[in-house]
């Protein structure tokens, strides 16, 4: 089977993230990305998937591919991405945090969360407050992506500020994380150099984007048959000749 | 001050490493990051928190901390209160939120300058 290169930013934020400018929309997005040369998006809005189909339907047949996910804020205030294939798998994810997830969003202190139609039009505003921290543990939402058959990835280790590092010190043993993200912040040399620890998973880098010109500054390029989230895994992996490149 | 007489002056519940409350206790230090922690703590001092991750254990480990004390009645996790035992790292546990249990140890005389 052939191997096809892609150029995949894994971590953006869409105007339903409070803290996301309102011009994230989903067509805005999907020009942007393309304007940036990427053949792959991830949308991880915090802890909702909600506006995913939106930029799904932007990107309809064309050369940007989506994969939908999630950024979980954990009990411990951790931040962990997850990236699905399915549309069920991104719908037991959400149930998952929305009963686990409480309080209403104040505009006014945290920022808009707009939910859009894929022609960026407003469709609604969402009430749950998605800045906040769900009530599970960084261990059942690992446990749980994988259930629903998902990629566990620790967003920005290298920042102190909501990441598995900063928050909890160290990987806990038996994490079962599938990769590591590194920020804009620091290079992947400097950033195993200050977290020895991050050698021993696989690293991916990607923007964390919460405004339009953020898109696509750092990214990596995965080798695979079809740029979705299974290929993703198995170029972490090493499968049959797959590779990510940094 | 040993750990034992701080459990005593501050009322806190002893839910693990029973037998290691000998410790001297050589200050405080407060704060839910725990890398900050690692970086920051002192040997001998105890640390106040709302984590109740194993984690807590590890890096009680690394900085050779007297005893840890959990916020607000919060319950360590099972997994937390085996490797507390097992490592010999006292959790304590203080009804009272943050700031009312280090104020009543600072009384005490048990200070955090870092």
């Amino acid at each position: 089977m052939k191997l096809v290169t892609f150029r995949a930013d894994l971590h953006l934020h869409t105007c339903l993230s409070p803290c996301a400018d309102n011009e994230m929309m989903p067509k805005a997005i999907v020009n942007e990305a393309r304007r940036k040369g990427l053949d792959i998006i991830g949308i991880c809005d915090h802890n909702s998937t909600r506006n995913v189909a939106a930029v799904r339907r932007a990107c309809g047949d064309g050369e940007v591919a989506v994969i939908g996910g999630v950024e979980v804020c954990s009990e411990e205030e951790v931040h962990i991405l997850a990236l699905f294939d399915e549309e069920e798998s991104l719908h037991q994810m959400q149930q998952l945090i929305d009963v686990n997830l409480h309080g209403e969003n104040n505009p006014e202190y945290f920022g808009e969360q707009l939910l859009c139609n894929e022609c960026d039009d407003i469709i609604g505003f969402e009430d749950r407050m998605l800045i906040g921290a769900t009530e599970l543990t960084v261990e059942e939402i690992v446990e749980n992506i994988h259930r629903f058959g998902g990629l566990a990835i620790a967003s920005h280790v290298d920042r102190e500020a909501f990441s598995l590092i900063g928050q909890l010190g160290f990987v806990p043993d038996g994490l079962e994380i599938d990769a590591c993200e590194i920020s804009t912040l620091h290079s992947i040399t400097e950033s195993r150099d200050s977290i020895p620890q991050i050698s021993n998973y696989p690293i991916v880098r990607s923007s964390d984007a919460h405004r339009l010109e953020d898109i696509g500054r750092v990214s990596i390029a995965f080798t695979g048959t079809s740029p979705c989230a299974e290929e993703l895994s198995r170029a972490l992996h090493g499968e049959n000749g797959r590779e990510v490149v940094l | 001050m040993t750990v034992k007489e701080m459990i005593q002056g501050a009322d806190l519940e002893v839910k693990a490493a029973a037998n290691c409350l000998d410790t001297e206790v050589t200050g405080g230090y407060s704060g839910d990051l725990i890398s900050a922690v690692i970086a920051n703590a002192e040997e001998g001092n105890v640390w106040i928190t709302w984590h109740v991750h194993p984690n807590i254990v590890a890096a009680a480990l690394v900085v050779k901390l007297a005893a840890i004390i959990l916020i607000s009645g919060r319950q360590p996790e099972e997994e937390t209160v085996k490797k507390a035992d097992e490592e010999g790292i006292p959790i304590l546990v203080s009804k009272q939120p943050a700031f009312a249990i280090i104020g009543k140890l600072n009384n005490m005389g048990i200070m955090g300058e870092k």
